[in-house]
């Protein structure tokens, strides 16, 4: 396979964590590592378990196959494979595809010699899978809360699990990953805007600089963050949203088990107003 | 150092939720009640179940009594409703009834000691309106009621005026200001879980019979009869107070991926449904109907009598009284007398 012409300077040996030298080599433009072959492994099976789940279930409709964790009473223990045993393995796996691929972004970020910016935003959205499927089941004694693997059930989980605390918009960190959210859209929608429009000037018209771009936000809103400024806030915006999404189902539970509304009490009571 | 720094931080969020896990067993009662994974799971502080349980204990049984023989309406004068029923037990009732309703003020709360027969004072005539509610309840509500029934005490508590009562907020949404009224919207409401939702779902859900459902019976435009948003915030104001009222959540008796469904619903949604319309009967042909008889410190801002909602039976629990039979001993509460 033909090589890109600055390809070679990123296919250099060495920055593996693990496995030294044994898959460090590249099967055509991919970097294969110890990692790769690990998240093959895990990527494989799980796939592989889901048709075999899906083979057991009612239907094929790729809409409403669904994978379900095992009964509440199965606690902590290992369930039966077609009683949510499935699910369980198949989490195993998928954390193991996760995290492997996670690595593999490490080791890559090594052979680049560049920061580990990639592998810690991925990190934050295994760590809310991870909020899901392990640490709120650990604390709630039962992996039956975790969430069932398909497409329209894992949303009637979200739907019924919200609908424990009667009125989810009332809880606080969901308020926050929701804020961070709708952030993140409206920051990418103005960068993307500015972006747009400086490389795209009108026929005749030399593309606009960075200095443009800073211009136009000094005159809307008084303050340009820049453009190195704006890629870290919206890495921080859009991982903020991930991690106030994991607070605030691992607090639905384990440590609130009223309706949201009622957690605001405090507030209602503050002596200034009570 | 990076490598340490990423081990404790691993090391501490494991440790964070085996701690968590470890003081679950006791602290937390957790109850599957769909098909699993579906989320339909009730989860509860045991500490905070066990003093629910604690404040719902049934009254102390009353012993038997011998009967007369006498119907009770040949000894005493002026009874309307009990008259069929032994002289005997109407006495050992009317002992019930003191303790349930007035333990403390005693038989004279309702009846004039000169002259027991007497209508004189109010609470009399209430309380025989609120033993014909009672029978009617038990005889005609058995669709929400059955084989538990309710007494006096369902509601009363021991107390001549029960602790969940509520009237309608059409005064204070009166004296809104430009359509903004504190007490009555945009406001925490206690009766609907401190929601922010219009306060008084009741007048128009459970006095007044306006439709509950929102949903649409057909897809998408629903013209003309499209619900507003302001209905569905009433229906929504209702559904918390009746989950505050039951100490459940939502999905103890729907699956909330379709509100409407009856067939996706559990059969707890079926019982509520008859209670609301027990609700909106009782507080139409029983209480509305006794506004003359009560003195106007009774009644409410906007002259309204006081009304029945979830929380005047339940107080926090899905059955009543931790689920005890009330009318086992009391079957003259459970039939409708004369």
């Amino acid at each position: 396979m033909a090589m890109l012409n600055f390809e070679k300077k990123y296919r250099v040996r060495g920055g593996t964590l693990i496995g030294g030298d044994l898959f460090d080599f590249w099967v055509g433009p991919f970097f294969v590592g110890f990692f790769g072959v690990t998240t093959i492994f895990f990527a494989t099976i799980g796939t592989a378990l889901i048709i075999y789940g899906a083979s057991l279930g009612p239907t094929w409709n790729i809409w409403q196959i669904s994978i379900a964790p095992p009964d509440l009473s199965y606690g902590l223990a290992l369930a039966p494979l077609k009683e949510g045993g499935l699910w369980q393995i198949i989490t195993m796996c998928a954390l193991g595809a996760f995290i492997s691929w996670g690595l593999r972004e490490v080791e890559i970020c090594r052979k680049l010699g560049i920061g580990l910016h990639v592998p810690f935003a991925f990190s934050v959205a295994i760590f809310a899978y991870a909020t899901l499927v392990v640490f709120r089941p650990l604390a709630l004694g039962a992996w039956g809360h975790g969430f069932p693997y398909g497409i329209i059930s894992h949303l009637d989980w979200v739907s019924n699990v919200g609908y424990q605390y009667l009125h989810f918009h009332y809880n606080p960190a969901h308020m926050i990953a929701v804020s961070f959210f709708f952030t993140t859209t409206f920051a990418l929608a103005l960068h993307g805007g500015v972006i747009l429009s400086a490389i795209n000037p009108g026929r005749g018209e030399a593309v606009k600089t960075p200095e443009i771009e800073n211009a136009f936000f000094r005159d809307v809103m008084g303050y340009s963050i820049g453009t190195i400024g704006i890629h870290r806030l919206g890495l921080f915006l859009s991982l903020s949203a991930g991690f106030w999404s994991a607070v605030c189902i691992i607090i639905s539970g384990p440590l609130w088990t009223h309706g949201w509304p009622e957690w605001w009490g405090w507030w209602l009571n503050l002596p200034i107003w009570r | 150092m990076k490598t340490t720094a990423l081990l404790s931080t691993a090391a501490l969020t494991i440790c964070l939720s085996l701690g968590l896990g470890g003081c679950k067993e006791d602290r937390l009662t957790v109850k599957q009640t769909g098909y699993r994974g579906l989320g339909m799971v009730q989860i509860n502080e045991t500490a905070a179940l066990d003093a629910i349980t604690a404040r719902n204990q049934p009254p102390d049984p009353i012993d038997p009594v011998e009967k007369s023989g006498t119907p009770s309406s040949q000894v005493y004068q002026n009874v309307k409703v009990l008259g069929d029923l032994d002289s005997n037990e109407l006495m050992r009732l009317m002992t019930a009834i003191t303790q349930w309703v007035a333990p403390e003020q005693g038989c004279n709360y309702c009846h004039n000691p000169e002259n027991l027969a007497s209508d004189d004072l109010y609470t009399k005539v209430v309380a025989r309106r609120m033993i014909q509610m009672t029978q009617h309840i038990n005889a005609d509500w058995t669709k929400h009621v059955d084989g538990v029934g309710v007494t006096c005490y369902t509601c009363h508590r021991g107390h001549p005026v029960p602790a969940n009562l509520w009237f309608s907020n059409s005064v204070a949404e009166a004296h809104g200001f430009f359509g903004y009224s504190p007490d009555a919207k945009n406001h925490p409401g206690s009766l609907i879980g401190l929601a922010s939702l219009q306060n008084d779902p009741f007048t128009k859900l459970l006095d007044y019979s306006q439709e509950i459902r929102v949903i649409g019976n057909t897809a998408l435009p629903q013209e003309p009869e499209r619900p507003s948003i302001k209905q569905t915030e009433l229906t929504y104001g209702l559904m918390m107070h009746i989950s505050k009222a039951l100490g459940v959540n939502c999905t103890f008796c729907h699956n909330s991926r379709s509100f409407f469904a009856w067939d996706q619903s559990t059969p707890q949604r079926a019982t509520a449904w008859y209670g609301i319309r027990m609700v909106r009967d009782l507080n139409h042909n029983f209480l509305e109907p006794l506004k003359a008889s009560f003195p106007p410190e009774r009644l409410g801002a906007g002259g309204d009598v006081p009304k029945i909602n979830c929380a005047t039976c339940h107080q926090g629990e899905s059955k009543p009284l931790n689920g005890a039979s009330m009318i086992k001993d009391f079957p003259e509460l459970a039939v409708v007398g004369k």
